[in-house]
């Protein structure tokens, strides 16, 4: 298969799955069976197009041109290469632990949820690849309502309302903001296709520059920078694999992916000198009022959650200092957080299947029951805080080196805090499962640990997070690709 | 002279001499075959007409070979066909609905009078486009009003007959104004031909009663397409129609109505009269986005949907006004495009509606009115119908991959064009509101409980989904592909401003 024909394979290859997924829904068995197997084909398809993008390579391939000179075009570069390679990697995954955790919880509709997630997984893909930002803004509004079936999908009143501030907040930032902001570079630069140094004409003026990166910024509220982060929180209503994958994977990524595609090959690291300042103010704000939010939280899912809002805007800082080696602390970052987060979400929900408790207040003792999943939730906390061998580390050491070299201070005591209060919020919670005695309620009602494809699927992403620690090579390889292109 | 020299001729003629044969025949069955097929036939004629227009540029038709000025001129140009392949389009696909829903709607014993009317409407609506003499425009727009009236008071709810009062009465006093500006004209100018029009007022430009005949015609065309305020007789009339009525008229009538404004602004005013010498683009650009804010945010407290999607119309009419009242390419595009995609998207959404007004069992053979309290959880018996009206609405609002993009798209354009800030910001808020009233309609169909004793039911019918489906399809298509639909209007917008400047 050619390159592009294997793009059009991983974008229909979910379409498919979601369709066979349908015409199986009366047999479960054969209905997973499909997930999965749709799963790693996927994963097969989009792991064949990295050596031809590490060769240099950019493989391209246009859809349709609805608006002359605005096609929908998929090209696929270094940072879209790892963006499926993570969404795609963790969809098996997180396809085991859906197994375990419907079953185990006897969750309603099961089949739309299957569908609605490879539905979303093609959509993510789609945004990785998206070749301009036309073909973007159009994905990422499909996948904000292909995801709102996820969110409210215990149909409850409480579910609904979560939905409604999912929806608003998403919908309404990418309507106001981004949307403006695509037609205005369109206007402006005649063209909205990403290319390495940025399209934007060099006589638009500085103030020009600050408003279209401010509605950039905002529009993309996948990125939860605050005061737009409340969608997030809302969206933990939905089931946790909903919560692990696509509000700690896919959806939150297509949000930083977005913001860090736009400041590198809309803008150019070059052109924006001087405009970021109160970008760097923003996200070190969001980072470390979201991690204070996290502190007090006492539901384990909305501590998860600020501290999901908190690593994004890591994300988002590492990128508005422009420094080359920060963008690759940024593009690191986006692995790094994903498979540390995905573990803390899946150590949530194999709590709550085994053990119906979601307060952080009801974890005391609870690591002796179920030894393999607060491990992993160590490692996923060790991540989070970045300290070694988790691969936050990493992400953090570049983050760092990029701040120091453009001498950006305020960034650095950003990272610095943030450090302390992810240890802050994280560490007790191992104290507690760990070297705590279990209270007398929980004594009283014995419990073993999760299903098993839930215990498999938790040790497999921690496992993931610290291999990346050791062997951050593609990741690296690709964020250096990205930097290095002029 | 070939067959295809004669399709000017034929678009209006085919539908025109369906409606008495309908008459003749006094059966429900053979009417509708007749009266469908001379709306397909009218359509394969307007699909000729575009694809002839591409190759010779403006076809000038004359009718018995008298010679334009002094007879009747047909003239087709891209505005022309594409306004025609829109009109003759959804009839093609609402007459086979209407086979099946007006079944339970009308007497049986009225069913050829029904078919005899949209055959009559259609006329009226294509001559309307195609014509190029003025005082024809005013017998079609006759034809195709009084027509619509009967077919509005068709409606079993007794309400209808107010409904269809109220428009006579409103479309009478629209059509008096269209008359007596169309009278100023021929005064001024001595002759009835829009394009000989177009030469002779420049003389004349400036005096008393082609002003005059400027505000009548505005005015009066403004309520025949519900600009607001003006707009009071649109809810009622689209809420009690029958359902294949209300959405041939929801697509096509106001439309047509919008083309006659933009033929008489651009065409035979020009856009130096009309745009400099008076406030109206001032005027025109404040009452669209009343009818952009005020009729949107109407609709999010309606109970009855027809009546929320009625209200949804005279905001959407709001964006084609204001696009006009840019006078540039890009704003002119993005009317012409919206004409067309609100069109399908919105003819769309009330024949879903209609699919489930007909599932809905009514005592005394009266169908219940589609209130929202009606549709809470339908979404589990009628999964294809909600779905339709959930795309349907997502074009409303201008999601990407629907058609209602392309046309926000060029709105946009136009408004940045011009650096109105704030109108751009105006635009993006007021698609928020559209956000909000159709997902009054997602939460109450997916979400809410039915009641306890749910009302009978029948199951989707298919006779219904059909036709719905195909626009529901072309609202997507049109939303990816729009060689046809902006690319004929970009080069409408062209031909149009290019005459004037």
């Amino acid at each position: 298969m050619s390159t592009a024909h294997l793009i059009l394979a991983a974008l229909l290859l979910p379409l498919i799955g979601a369709f066979c997924i349908l015409l199986a829904r009366r047999h479960p068995n054969l209905r997973e069976g499909v997930t999965l197997t749709t799963a790693v084909v996927l994963f097969a398809c989009v792991a064949q197009l990295l050596a031809p993008v590490l060769a240099g390579e950019r493989p391209a391939f246009t859809l349709l041109e609805p608006l002359p000179g605005l096609p929908i075009h998929f090209s696929v570069e270094p940072l879209g290469m790892l963006f499926a390679l993570i969404a795609s990697g963790l969809w098996i995954v997180n396809s085991i632990y859906s197994i375990g955790y419907m079953r185990g919880n006897d969750e309603q509709n099961q089949t739309r949820f299957y569908i609605c997630f490879a539905l979303a997984i093609a959509g993510a893909l789609a945004i990785a690849f998206a070749g301009n930002l036309l073909t973007l803004f159009l994905f990422y509004e499909v996948l904000t309502l292909i995801t709102y079936p996820l969110v409210t999908h215990a149909g409850t009143e409480k579910a609904k309302a979560g939905g409604r501030v999912y929806l608003a907040i998403l919908m309404g930032t990418s309507v106001l903001f981004l949307l403006p902001a695509v037609i205005y570079t369109w206007y402006v630069s005649g063209t909205t296709d990403f290319r390495p140094g940025g399209i934007l004409p060099a006589d638009l003026s500085p103030q020009a520059i600050v408003v279209l990166l401010m509605l950039f910024m905002f529009g993309v509220g996948k990125a939860a920078l605050m005061p737009f982060h409340r969608w997030l929180p809302a969206a933990m209503v939905a089931p946790t694999p909903v919560s692990a994958l696509l509000h700690a994977v896919a959806v939150v990524k297509a949000g930083v992916f977005s913001v860090v595609k736009i400041i590198v090959y809309v803008f150019g690291l070059e052109h924006l000198a001087g405009a970021t300042h109160w970008l760097v103010a923003i996200a070190g704000f969001t980072i470390v009022a979201a991690s204070v939010v996290a502190l007090n939280a006492d539901n384990l899912k909305r501590r998860l959650a600020y501290s999901t809002v908190s690593q994004l805007s890591y994300v988002i800082l590492a990128a508005a200092i422009l420094a080359p080696l920060s963008v690759v602390g940024a593009v690191l970052h986006i692995a790094a957080h994903a498979f540390g987060k995905i573990t803390l979400f899946f150590a949530a929900g194999a709590i709550y299947t085994a053990a119906h408790k979601t307060e952080v207040s009801q974890l005391d003792g609870i690591g002796r029951r179920m030894p393999w999943t607060m491990a992993a939730f160590g490692i996923g906390a060790l991540s989070m805080i970045g300290l070694p061998p988790a691969a936050g580390f990493v992400s953090k050491w570049y983050l760092v080196s990029g701040a120091m070299a453009q001498a950006q201070w305020f960034a650095l005591a950003v990272v610095l805090a943030s450090t302390l209060l992810n240890a802050g919020y994280f560490l007790p919670i191992v104290y507690r499962a760990f070297f705590r005695p279990l209270s007398a309620e929980a004594a009283a009602h014995p419990h073993g640990e999760a299903p098993l494809p839930i215990v498999i699927a938790l040790t497999l992403t921690a496992a993931g997070t610290v291999a990346l620690f050791f062997f951050p090579d593609v990741p690296l390889a690709l964020a250096q690709q990205m930097v290095a292109a002029p | 002279m070939s067959l295809l020299a004669h399709l000017p001729a034929l678009q209006v003629v085919l539908p025109l001499i369906s409606a008495p044969l309908a008459v003749l025949l006094r059966h429900g069955g053979f009417a509708f075959v007749i009266v469908t097929a001379a709306a397909w036939a009218a359509f394969a004629a307007a699909i000729g007409l575009w694809l002839q227009v591409g190759e010779v540029g403006v076809i000038s038709y004359s009718i018995g070979n008298w010679p334009p000025p002094w007879g009747i001129e047909y003239r087709v140009d891209r505005l022309t066909s594409f306004m025609l392949i829109l009109v003759a389009g959804m009839a093609s696909i609402v007459l086979p609905y209407a086979r099946a829903s007006i079944e339970r709607e009308i007497p049986r014993d009225v069913h050829y009078l029904f078919y005899a009317m949209f055959g009559l409407c259609l006329t009226g609506l294509l001559g309307i486009i195609i014509t190029g003499d003025a005082f024809n425009i005013f017998v079609f727009l006759e034809i195709s009003s009084l027509s619509t009236y009967v077919m509005i008071a068709l409606g079993r709810d007794r309400r209808a007959l107010t409904a269809a009062y109220q428009y006579l009465i409103m479309g009478s006093i629209g059509a008096t104004f269209i008359v007596i500006g169309i009278g100023f004209l021929y005064l001024m100018t001595g002759t009835l031909n829009l394009a000989d029009m177009a030469l002779r007022i420049r003389e004349v430009e400036s005096s008393r009663p082609v002003l005059a005949a400027l505000a009548f015609l505005t005015v009066g065309l403004s309520l025949k397409l519900a600009l607001f305020p003006l707009h009071q007789w649109l809810p009622n009339a689209y809420t009690y129609a029958p359902s294949a009525v209300t959405a041939f008229l929801a697509a096509t009538a106001t439309k047509v109505s919008v083309y006659v404004l933009i033929r008489f602004y651009f065409s035979v005013f020009g856009e130096s009269l009309v745009f400099e010498k008076l406030p109206l683009p001032e005027i025109m650009l404040w009452l669209s986005l009343f009818a952009m804010f005020w009729a949107s945010f109407v609709a999010i407290f309606q109970t009855n949907l027809k009546r929320l999607f009625a209200y949804s119309s005279i905001g959407q009419i709001g964006y084609i006004t204001l696009g006009l009242s840019f006078d540039s390419v890009n704003g002119l595009t993005a009317s012409i495009v919206h004409l067309f995609n609100h069109g399908i998207s919105k003819g769309a959404t009330f024949l879903l509606i209609g699919g489930i007004v007909a599932a809905l069992v009514g005592k005394h053979g009266v169908p219940p009115a589609p209130t929202l309290d009606r549709m809470a959880g339908l979404a589990r018996h009628m999964p294809l119908t909600c779905f339709g009206i959930v795309i349907g609405g997502l074009s409303l609002i201008g999601v990407p991959g629907t058609a209602g993009f392309i046309s926000k798209w060029y709105l946009l354009l136009a408004a940045m064009e011009k650096a109105q800030w704030w109108l751009v910001a105006a635009i993006l808020l007021s698609s928020l509101l559209a956000v909000a009233y159709v997902w009054r309609f997602v939460e109450v169909a997916y979400f809410r409980q039915p009641a306890t004793e749910p009302e009978p039911r029948l199951k989707e019918p298919l006779g219904l989904l059909i036709p719905a489906w195909l626009l529901i399809g072309a609202t997507i298509w049109f939303g990816l592909d729009t060689s046809l639909t902006a690319g004929s209007a970009f080069e409408a917008a062209q031909q149009l401003l290019g005459r004037s400047k």
